[in-house]
């Protein structure tokens, strides 16, 4: 890896670690979301009718991939914003450290705890729904197309939604507001994940293999145009290009 | 490097306001160069400009080697190191853990960062203090590690922007005293700064600026170039009629309580003459000296107008 987007990445990985509000709301949140859509599954019986439990897994799905979409904004709404309140986004930009690094370094120190907190609770729950569940449940949770959705979409879908908090947070003169316009930002993506979860729109291999290479290409072009936003003036002055 | 910076008409508007206009000047590589002006004369917007951090409306500038331009900012900041006003350190991370971030940043490899941090830090005097929390630093502490981060990447030229702002006397004066630890280093180094004597006690040349640039030179330089040379007097009571005691040196004016200026081309020979006219006039010499004008004088001469205007 590159060294000064390594040396972004480790920085904002500490800075994160010794963060309470970053360190609680990564692990309470996922959680708070999550509990009861598995609660739900595991009060299934037997005879549970084929459209409840296909619902109920439905739901439980969703909320592993959309969890990758909603936790990045809290961190991402903070990373240019934030530094510039506390004073130490001047520093760093008087360094040769290109503006793409930067960006692509504060984007990877979300992405990283993001997805691994996404696949820690998928693994977390398939081993509840295999041991507390009945077989059904499990059958619809654990299948190779389930599998595979999730080690895919989930780091797309999370790293789309960091560049939109990235984005959002370079344009923004107070923490708050980013983070919560990021959030809103990425609400109409969590419908389509729903749309597909739920089962409205078939989620083929043709349209999961479609909407993966859709998302590499969003994913590249939300950097660089995040990398164009990152103006060392306007950042500093309010004036500038773009 | 004869010069480790050039402006050349540097212009520099934010909408409709003129932060800074047609600033010309040379810092020669190995000075310490004072920029002075009141708040808001266009110190650190000139930094900023000079850093590649924000673009010039117009004019062109060179710092170490490099010209000031979007294309070659990185190559330019590569050798340049900048202190900003506050020091910016992430407080919830250890002197070490800040350092080595823009050691990072500035690409010094890994197999070289504890020596070049160990280095940083025992300049600033802060050797063996890298595990402590920079949140629990003190104020004059925390610009000390900012001091050390710009000396990480042993830069050509330093920019420090007023680094001694909200210190009090004593961390000041250390800060103060590293500043001229530089300058043996080899360090040029641009300081902005609105503390008169530090720029006096530090800087080979000064600059003072209001938007525009109002002069150029060393402090000796500016004193000789706004004030004529004079002589102080003092006697011991009021003389009866100074007119005849000093039209004959040079003008006069009475400065009250028995004291009295007098404009003098050459104060060395006009000294004797001075002392022989007030002794002939029956009045008792207590104070015969060169009148000096501090930095102070030349700062107010030439921004105190501007300043009393602009209330």
């Amino acid at each position: 890896m590159n060294p000064r987007i390594g040396a972004v990445m480790r920085k904002e990985l500490r800075e994160y670690r010794r963060n309470k509000l970053v360190v609680g709301t990564m692990a309470t949140l996922p959680a708070m979301f999550f509990v009861l859509p598995l609660i739900s599954l595991l009060a299934l019986g037997p005879g549970t009718s084929e459209p409840t439990m296909k619902g109920a897994a439905g739901a439980a799905l969703l909320w592993l991939l959309i969890m990758p979409l909603l936790l990045p904004p809290i961190v991402a709404g903070y990373a240019v914003v934030g530094e510039r309140d506390q004073g130490t986004l001047e520093p760093v930009l008087t360094t040769p450290v290109r503006r793409e690094e930067l960006v692509l370094g504060k984007a990877l120190a979300v992405l990283i705890p993001t997805v691994g907190v996404a696949y820690a609770l998928y693994a977390i729950f398939l081993v509840v729904v295999r041991l507390r569940a009945v077989h059904e449940a499990w059958r619809l949770v654990s299948g190779p197309g389930q599998l595979i959705a999730l080690a895919v979409f989930a780091p797309l879908l999370a790293a789309f939604s960091i560049w939109v908090g990235l984005a959002i947070s370079t344009r923004s003169s107070d923490v708050r507001v980013a983070q919560q316009l990021s959030a809103f930002a990425v609400l109409p993506l969590v419908g389509l994940v729903a749309l597909f979860t739920f089962r409205v729109v078939s989620p083929t291999v043709r349209v999961a293999v479609f909407g993966a290479l859709l998302l590499v290409v969003l994913d590249v072009g939300a950097w660089r145009i995040v990398s164009r936003l990152f103006d060392r003036e306007r950042l500093l002055t309010r004036y500038g290009r773009t | 490097m004869d010069q480790a910076i050039r402006a050349e008409g540097l212009t520099k508007r934010f909408g409709p306001r003129t932060a800074v206009e047609n600033v010309t000047f040379d810092v020669p590589a190995g000075e310490v160069f004072g920029f002075l002006g009141p708040n808001g004369a266009g110190k650190t917007t000139t930094v900023r400009v000079l850093s590649t951090l924000i673009r010039p409306t117009s004019g062109t500038a060179e710092v170490a080697g490099v010209p000031v331009a979007e294309e070659t900012g990185e190559e330019l900041r590569r050798r340049i190191a900048v202190m900003t006003e506050t020091p910016g350190l992430y407080l919830r991370l250890t002197v070490r853990d800040n350092l080595e971030y823009f050691a990072g940043l500035y690409g010094i490899p890994r197999r070289n960062l504890d020596g070049r941090i160990d280095a940083s830090l025992e300049a600033v005097g802060l050797g063996g203090r890298h595990d402590e929390r920079a949140g629990a630093l003190s104020k004059g502490l925390r610009q000390r590690v900012g001091l050390a981060r710009a000396l990480l990447s042993e830069p050509q030229v330093l920019f420090l922007d007023e680094p001694t702002s909200g210190l009090d006397p004593v961390a000041s004066r250390e800060v103060r005293e590293l500043i001229d630890g530089l300058r043996d280093r080899g360090v040029t180094v641009f300081l902005t700064t609105h503390r008169l004597e530090e720029a006096e006690r530090l800087c080979d040349r000064i600059a003072i600026l209001n938007t525009t640039l109002r002069i150029v030179g060393s402090p000796e330089e500016l004193r000789r170039r706004l004030f004529s040379s004079a002589l102080e007097v003092r006697t011991s009571a009021p003389l009866a009629d100074p007119a005849a005691v000093f039209d004959g040196v040079g003008r006069w004016e009475s400065l009250g309580d028995s004291s009295y200026r007098v404009q003098v081309p050459e104060p060395e020979s006009a000294a004797p003459l001075v002392a022989r006219a007030v002794v002939a006039a029956g009045a008792g010499l207590v104070r015969l000296a060169e009148a000096k004008h501090s930095l102070e004088d030349v700062y107010l001469e030439l921004v105190g107008e501007d300043v009393e205007a602009a209330r």
